[in-house]
């Protein structure tokens, strides 16, 4: 975090300076590490079974926060009879679906809800984890003593009981005392009194069980009770200005804005199926169609009417995983003829960097949008393997457009950044020459558009041509009013004609637009509520009048967990929001995420509908029963509850059970993406990871470009223990080539301790630290970590894993001939070796574009 | 008052009546260096933004003189950064005032060897009619099962995470609406 996020660090040390224990938890040791009370060296792709080890520490030494737990978790809540756990099936859970290579998790539900098995099938089956946007099922039957069986907390007990200190230590290399006292610390402070909190950047994210990963912080968080409160949750520590942004405002494949799913072909059919299948009876998404018809009316205006489905019809449908993956595969075989790239560099920083390539040269039309012709605009005649002669630039049909773009101070706009706090920036200068913002782009390109069908009687122009394009421009470059796209985002009444002041306003009627439901408020009053600047020394301690926070400017989610089940605040130390019986409203410190005038003693009627079954203790409101999961009965396709899987490619054999790896991962089974052996590949017998530095910026497109930044980090290197340097015959300052089955970079060596070899059963394990910056264009260049990596994924998110996999390195630079699978076989292909999958696993079909995963089949049916 | 001013000028006396005998404090200052000041006080401009990099969002003020930017410093105001800028925020007025910037539209012919320069206007007009043909020739509008598709795969993009929430809201309501379903960003990255 001191490294990727210095600024956000700041509070980390203010924490510490008041008494707080900083624990940091990393392979490597970091400027982090160095001001951490204690820094834990763990082995890269363990962290389910470090994490799964503190699930069990809390449970078996009783450390938990009963009041919490019972009420607001759903630890009471009993299981399906016909639920097995990854105990009885050597790692795997019960449901595995032979023929469809994936899971069906109905025997993961709760006992006596009848979950018809067509809407099983349709949120399992169709590949996409509906329940990320909050339960359609609530548990009927519970044992508030937590302890029947089949109850979640002891389920969850029995299937965290074998991770234990031990397993700690043969699997993640952390001594069994440092184990404990990093546990102790953790429980110690947290309770009525204090709270912990956990930080986490991609580091998680990039794993084939990465979902997972931040499921078990997330039932660690839970059982201590530190969810909903001041100083507690899990912080998501994005790397870019507005990701946050970018998935609420998606352009993901799978969502429409605000967490609204894209129609599926099969089963959304028409908007009424749709609804059916996405609202829920309980919770907050019983508002579902709401959200939807509003930002129909949004997109479409006068043309979109309840007799035509408010234009459902307009909305493209999905057929499975079209993520981003799946598309460069689908690419580089040929499928897709255009392809945009705004403010984005594939080449550099997604995986297999060859196979990107090899997608590009495949396409007829490529547009990329940037300050400078980055690696993926200049793929056709600077890439290594143009340098290498394997491929001639003259050979490439692409067609490429290079727009230069403007910079964040040439343009306004919002950034949500990594706390869902969206703030505006004002314009300070025009763009120069014909620099322009991507908000010019999209505009101008979709006003062209609209022009070229005007005059088409076809029904597939028809959403062109109604859609509501029409946003006010300024000065000479007629750049877009982007606060009157703000204005839409937040929505308005059209028959009040007014501005929307909060979610809770939005009809189903088509009387609402809204573009995005979370972000409804952001303009409430006509106000531009980001663009709030109350400097900092003059409110409390919150900031409530800093930006605007999603939703209804809540700083907190979840934030009536910081109050006991009679609304008072679990202690005067961490009072946050609280039950006012004189005003008969919740009130604190931020705006109450709650119905503000329900009261803690408030009980459902058994009639109740919708967000009336809410009782006073449910905080989790997004949840169908209020309640927050540790055992996830619906909605992940991996498993109810986190398992330690090792890595697709892992120097270890599963020292906790007999399947490997994650058995729903995703694999491109492609002669330009080969895999090494599960284990033990003498070949590549190094555990590799990737990061970034201070000094760089992702792909590098902000950061190799600006000397100032490439003064302070000149050049690619690798980093290696001493041990691994006199290992391999590695200098301080010396070359090394660093090679997988996907390709072969060569880079300096940085020789240091803070790289450390891990023993483990008797057998030393090296890591190799690769930062990602590096490529083939630019002011200080580099050869790319991610020529290494391979496409393989996590199948819940379809993120790939760069944070775990296997390497070789030799001292020296590496050949000038040969570089990449893409360009054919590096290496001898060696199918043997151990198994990743008990059998029936290794049954999974595999698809076109080489996509072995369970969601092939729904990729197929185009 | 400018007598007392006078006397001050002498630095042995600055040393003593400002107690800093070692002479490395404000005794230390010369009449020049107290007239110094930042550059960024000629500024006609402050405009508030929000740092470009990471996930953070620190404040920015972005000084302006003559049109142009002088410089980019910590908004001590942010409840967030209260004035603070990592190495990557401070070089942010390098980012959008350095000499790497290109500013003409460039265009790679197919299997050509180098760069040509194209209007604006004119590559607007070429990516458009690109867009079209490709759409129409690759539009799926029903599955063999006979469910509605309505889109095209042929054409794709995929966006950086430091686009506006306006910006991803028009891409995805455009694109969208074409039928492009292959919509993605950073964030899956």
């Amino acid at each position: 975090m001191a490294e990727c996020h210095p600024v956000g660090f700041r509070w980390v040390m203010e924490a510490k300076r008041r008494g707080a224990t900083i624990i940091h938890i990393d392979p490597r040791f970091t400027r982090t590490s160095a001001v951490a009370d204690i820094h834990v060296p763990i082995r890269a792709g363990s962290d389910i079974a470090f994490l799964g080890a503190l699930v069990n520490y809390i449970i078996s030494n009783d450390l938990w926060f009963k009041d919490y737990v019972v009420n607001y978790t759903n630890a009471a809540a009993l299981i399906s009879k016909d639920f097995q756990d990854t105990e009885d099936l050597d790692g795997l859970f019960s449901g595995w679906d032979v023929e469809k290579g994936q899971y069906d998790p109905a025997s993961w539900q709760y006992e006596g809800v009848e979950v018809s098995p067509a809407a099983g099938h349709r949120e399992m089956f169709s590949g996409e984890p509906r329940a990320e946007r909050g339960a359609i099922i609530a548990a009927e039957k519970h044992d508030y003593t937590l302890t029947d069986p089949k109850c979640v907390f002891q389920i969850l007990k029995r299937h965290f009981s074998r991770y234990t200190a031990e397993v700690v230590e043969d699997a993640c290399g952390i001594s069994k005392a440092l184990f404990e006292k990093v546990a102790r610390a953790l429980c110690d402070n947290s309770g009525r009194e204090r709270t912990s909190a956990i930080c986490y950047a991609v580091g998680w994210t990039q794993h084939t069980v990465g979902v997972q990963y931040i499921r078990t912080a997330a039932i660690i968080q839970l059982l201590l009770g530190n969810i909903g409160r001041p100083g507690g949750g899990i912080m998501a520590l994005r790397g870019h200005a507005s990701i946050q942004g970018s998935t609420d405002i998606p352009t993901l494949y799978n969502m429409l804005p605000g967490y609204l799913p894209m129609p599926k072909a099969s089963y959304d059919t028409d908007l009424q199926k749709y609804i059916e299948f996405n609202e829920s009876a309980s919770g907050w998404w019983s508002e579902f169609p709401k959200y939807m018809v509003s930002l129909l009316k949004a997109w479409y205006g006068p043309a979109a009417t309840a007799e035509n489905q408010w234009c459902y019809d307009y909305l493209p449908h999905i057929t499975g995983d079209h993520s981003h993956m799946v598309t460069v595969a689908a690419m580089a075989d040929g499928f897709v003829q255009g392809y945009f790239v705004m403010g984005e560099n594939p080449a550099v920083g997604s995986m297999n960097t060859a196979l990107q390539r090899k997608g590009l040269r495949q396409l007829k039309w490529l547009v990329v949008n940037d300050f400078a012709p980055t690696e993926t605009a200049e793929f056709w005649r600077k890439a290594p393997e143009i340098a290498s002669g394997e491929i001639k630039t003259t050979d490439i049909a692409t067609e490429v457009f290079f727009f230069p773009c403007a910079a964040h101070t040439e343009k306004e706009g919002t950034f949500t950044n990594t706390q869902r706090l969206l703030q505006w920036r004002h314009k300070a200068v025009e763009p120069p020459g014909d620099c322009r913002s991507d908000l010019h782009f999209i505009w101008h390109l979709g006003r062209r558009l609209k022009e070229l069908y005007r005059d088409s009687t076809d029904s597939k122009d028809r959403a062109i041509r109604d859609l509501t394009w029409d946003y006010g421009s300024k000065g000479a470059i007629e750049e877009p009013e982007a606060e009157q796209v703000l204005a839409e985002i937040n929505g308005y009444d059209s028959s009040e004609q007014k501005y929307i002041s909060g979610y809770k306003e939005l009809k189903s009627d088509g009387t609402t637009i809204c573009g995005c439901w979370i972000y409804c408020g952001c303009y409430k009053d006509g106000v531009n509520q980001p663009a709030r600047r109350k400097p900092a020394s003059e409110q409390n301690w919150v900031a409530p009048e800093w930006g605007w926070a999603w939703p209804d400017n809540r700083r907190l989610l979840y934030n009536r967990a910081s109050a006991d089940l009679e609304g008072k605040p679990w202690s005067e130390r961490k009072k946050y929001i609280w039950w006012d019986e004189e005003q008969k409203k919740w009130t604190g410190y931020d705006t109450p995420d709650f119905i503000v005038n329900r009261p803690p003693d408030y009980r459902p009627s058994p009639d109740a509908k919708g967000i009336d079954t809410l009782s006073g203790i449910d905080p989790f409101i997004m949840q169908a029963e209020g309640k927050g999961w540790l055992y996830d009965p619906s909605g992940l396709l991996d498993g109810p509850l986190p398992t330690h899987y090792e890595p697709e490619e892992s120097v270890l054999k599963n020292p906790l059970y007999g399947q490997q790896c994650n058995p729903a991962r995703m694999e491109w089974v492609r002669r330009d993406n080969p895999y090494h052996k599960a284990w033990g590949d003498s070949r590549y017998p190094f555990i590799a990871t990737t990061y970034r530095l201070t000094e760089h910026h992702t792909a590098g497109g902000m950061s190799r470009w600006l000397p100032w930044l490439c003064e302070l980090q000149p050049e690619m290197f690798i980093e290696v223990s001493p041990e691994l340097a006199e290992l391999r015959g590695l200098k301080n300052g010396g070359w090394a080539t660093i090679s997988t089955m996907r390709g072969e970079i060569e880079a300096r060596v940085l020789v240091t301790e803070r790289m450390q070899p891990y023993v483990q059963n008797g057998t030393t394990l090296h890591t190799v630290g690769i930062p990602y910056h590096w490529s083939y264009v630019g002011r200080s260049r580099g050869n790319a970590a991610n020529e290494l990596t391979a496409f393989i994924a996590d199948p819940n998110v379809s993120i790939e894993e760069s944070k775990a996999f296997s390497v070789q390195v030799i001292a020296g630079r590496k050949r000038s001939d040969r570089r990449a699978a893409a360009g054919g076989p590096l290496n001898e292909s060696d199918s043997g070796g151990p198994e990743r999958d008990h059998p029936p696993v290794q049954e999974k079909p595999g698809g076109k574009h080489g996509l072995k995963a369970g969601k092939t089949e729904l990729t197929e049916e185009a | 008052m400018s007598k007392k001013w006078s006397l001050r000028k002498w630095p042995a006396l600055r040393q003593i009546a400002e107690r800093d005998p070692a002479g490395l404090g404000e005794s230390a200052m010369s009449e020049r260096t107290r007239a110094l000041k930042p550059r960024t006080a000629d500024a006609d401009r402050v405009v508030d933004s929000v740092c470009p990099y990471c996930g953070v969002g620190c404040g920015q003020k972005v000084y302006v003189k003559d049109g142009k930017i002088m410089d980019i410093e910590g908004d001590y105001d942010s409840p967030i950064s209260l004035g603070a800028l990592c190495p990557k925020g401070s070089a942010s007025s390098q980012l959008v005032a350095g000499t790497h910037r290109v500013k003409k539209v460039l265009y790679r012919r197919p299997y050509g060897t180098k760069w040509e320069e194209l209007p604006l206007q004119k590559a607007m007009e070429m990516v458009a009619d690109r867009v079209k043909k490709t759409r129409d020739e690759t539009w799926e509008e029903q599955n063999k099962n006979g469910h509605l598709l309505r889109r095209t795969l042929g054409i794709a993009h995929l966006g950086g995470a430091t686009l506006d929430n306006e910006e991803n809201y028009l891409i995805k309501k455009l694109f969208c609406s074409l039928g492009m379903v292959q919509v993605e960003n950073q964030a899956r990255i």
